[in-house]
């Protein structure tokens, strides 16, 4: 009997096949939606992971301002100097490398070719810290570091957009202040989280930096790795006992910088993804909602259509509950089919998401099943008026209905 | 339904249908009496308002009695609820109607099929005797066709099959042929004298047509809420006779 109240209701849907399908548009996009968000947002969160897990366990980044907010929150906190960095890589014992880092936008220029990108300051250390190879030429001398020579080393998408596919090492390139000689080319990193071109880089010497860009002796970030062996904890507590001192900050006040190691950046970073999806799901699960409305719509209006219908079965003695759950069948089988779609839309429109933004493809089969059941959920819950309208009618009346 | 098979298939008793309260009420059935046996065929006949449709409504258990009794094969009707009444439907009555009132964009084989699917009567069973039926109202040959590629009589035939699908104890007539012209209205006369004849169906039909009354064994008047006449139909047809004058 059941069976048959499917087939009989796939019939009525089918009957009218263009109406049933914009029924359920809405169900579609909303299940596609939700989908998409949750399937790109994961993948989001899979490559900060693997990205940050690149960064290697021993990494620690140091900043202004307390907390992890965004770079702007620090503005207010004093800057470190070169003096810190040198006291870090001085006195802690476990630290390898600390190179400072100072960024700024820049627009660079080569011959007929003008590319704006990232510049920072820093130095030698910079590369210990990232774990980044120079593919071609050279490092900074540390001549060059304590003089603060205008020398570059590009990243592979820098060098690529002002070069193309020719040699840069020593040719000059321009900016609007000063001209810098290009003696090294970085290995190629790829894209970052959010999709940033991480080779779409400069580095300089930091004192270069100061004078020829920023113009004062500021130092926003310190990039620190620890010797393999040692305990990143160590370090970090070092670190932070060492700043504090230099910094004059007073026993009971909070710091006002920050140290993160890996594993804080990656949680900090798959926080904001995080945020996100949950936010872009719910605007996508209210289109759901509307989606289910637009189906109680439709439903009433096809009762209405069809009383005469309605009138008929109740006469050849269909029973209440029949005629009830045959329009209950058919608002769960419709939004069952708007859920389906909705999930294949919703994968493929992540897989190609995915693929673009070149985050892994990473579906999340309990938000899939998740949004089929709700689908069946909202078939349902605005089924049920619609249905009940149709199985109290009175045959009588029904049958006049024209 | 408990049915005593001794008992006349339906029987009203004093039956009043009253619509609305107080001043503007309306008292559709005043007191009506009628005992129809198993094989009857009793044409209802009176002018609009008379309250024949009102009496056709209750004895099709779609509407129910504000007064009186009426027992379904010794059954008491009044007492059913909704549900029993759909049941009463179901199992024990046909309908056939003015409109045809069969559904459309649907092939005639699944309009007769309708009845046996709320009967619960398996997919392939249920084929068979809607084509069975189908055959037994002349229509073997149409079974795919949905309404609109009927004329009116074939569409009628096929509420007949609907009707006669589940083999039902009465077969409810409103006015059968009122969509029809004479040729189609002798037609589907024919076949439903046919099926009381040869089958032994009992069959209440409602009509204003005395050409169609006079097929039916037994003509009750109606008027103003009453029965005004009840007497057998003296000069019964027989459905292989000669078409009866008409203008």
């Amino acid at each position: 009997m059941f069976a048959e109240t499917v087939r009989q209701a796939l019939q009525a849907i089918l009957r009218n096949a263009m109406r049933s399908f914009l029924t359920i548009l809405g169900v579609i996009i909303g299940v596609a939606a939700v989908i998409t968000m949750v399937t790109i947002g994961r993948g989001s969160s899979d490559k900060i992971e693997a990205d940050v897990s690149k960064l290697g366990t021993n990494l620690l980044i140091i900043r202004r301002g307390a907390g992890m907010g965004p770079p702007s929150a620090g503005r207010s906190a004093p800057s470190f100097t070169l003096k810190d960095v040198e006291a870090i890589k001085a006195q802690i014992p476990g630290v390898l490398a600390a190179a400072p880092s100072n960024t700024s936008s820049v627009t660079l220029i080569y011959g007929n070719e003008n590319h704006q990108t990232t510049v920072t300051g820093t130095d030698n250390d910079f590369l210990i810290a990232r774990d980044w190879d120079i593919a071609l030429g050279r490092e900074f001398f540390s001549s060059e570091v304590s003089g603060g020579k205008t020398v570059c080393i590009l990243g592979a998408t820098a060098r690529r957009k002002l070069f193309g596919g020719g040699d840069p090492v020593d040719q000059t390139l321009r900016t609007e202040k000063f001209s810098c000689k290009v003696i090294g080319v970085l290995e190629a990193k790829g894209a970052s989280s959010f999709g940033q071109d991480q080779d779409d880089t400069v580095l300089m010497p930091i004192k270069a930096f100061m004078r020829r860009i920023a113009g004062d002796q500021d130092v926003s970030s310190i990039y620190v790795a620890a010797r393999p062996g040692a305990s990143t904890d160590k370090v970090k507590s070092d670190i932070d006992a060492l700043l504090r001192e230099r910094r004059r900050i007073e026993p009971g006040e909070e710091d006002n910088f920050s140290v993160m190691d890996t594993k804080e950046i990656a949680s900090m970073l798959t926080s904001v993804t995080g945020v996100m999806t949950g936010l872009l799901s719910a605007v996508a699960g209210v289109s759901l909602l509307v989606g289910g409305i637009g189906i109680m719509n439709i439903m009433l209006v096809s009762v209405t259509e069809r009383t005469r219908e309605i009138g008929i079965r109740l006469a050849i003695g269909a029973t209440e509950r029949q005629v009830l759950t045959q329009f209950l069948v058919e608002a769960i089988v419709l939004s069952l089919i708007g859920g389906l779609i909705g999930i294949g839309l919703g994968l493929v429109l992540g897989y190609v998401g995915s693929n673009y933004m070149r985050i892994p493809f990473s579906p999340d089969w309990t938000i899939t099943i998740i949004a089929f059941v709700f689908s069946a959920f909202i078939g349902i819950v605005f089924g049920f008026f619609p249905a009940r309208r149709a199985a109290r009618l009175d045959p009588i009346e029904a049958l006049r209905h024209e | 339904m408990s049915e005593d098979v001794q008992a006349p298939v339906i029987a009203l008793r004093d039956v009043s249908r009253v619509y609305g309260e107080g001043e503007a009420a309306v008292r559709a059935l005043r007191g009506v009496d009628l005992t129809i046996g198993r094989g009857e065929f009793v044409a209802i006949m009176g002018p609009s308002g008379s309250g024949k449709s009102t009496a056709m409504n209750i004895i099709g258990a779609l509407d129910t009695p504000t007064g009186g009794s009426y027992r379904f094969l010794g059954a008491d009707v009044g007492g059913f609820d909704r549900n029993q009444r759909a049941l009463l439907r179901r199992d024990y009555l046909g309908f056939v109607f003015q409109g045809f009132n069969l559904l459309a964009r649907t092939p005639a084989v699944e309009n007769v099929e309708l009845p046996l699917i709320y009967k619960g009567v398996g997919r392939a069973e249920r084929r068979e005797r809607a084509i069975n039926t189908l055959k037994r109202v002349g229509l073997g040959h149409r079974l795919d066709k949905e309404p609109s590629q009927l004329s009116g009589g074939e569409q009628q035939r096929v509420a007949i099959a609907r009707a006669i699908a589940s083999e039902p104890e009465v077969l409810l007539a409103d006015e059968p042929t009122g969509n029809l012209d004479t040729a189609r209205s002798v037609e589907i006369m024919k076949l439903i004298s046919r099926l009381n004849d040869e089958e032994g169906l009992t069959v209440i039909m409602v009509t204003h047509e005395p050409d169609m009354a006079e097929y039916a064994k037994r003509i009750v008047q109606f008027k103003d809420g009453l029965i005004e006449a009840d007497a057998p139909n003296d000069t019964i047809r027989k459905p292989d006779m000669e078409q009866p004058d008409v203008r």
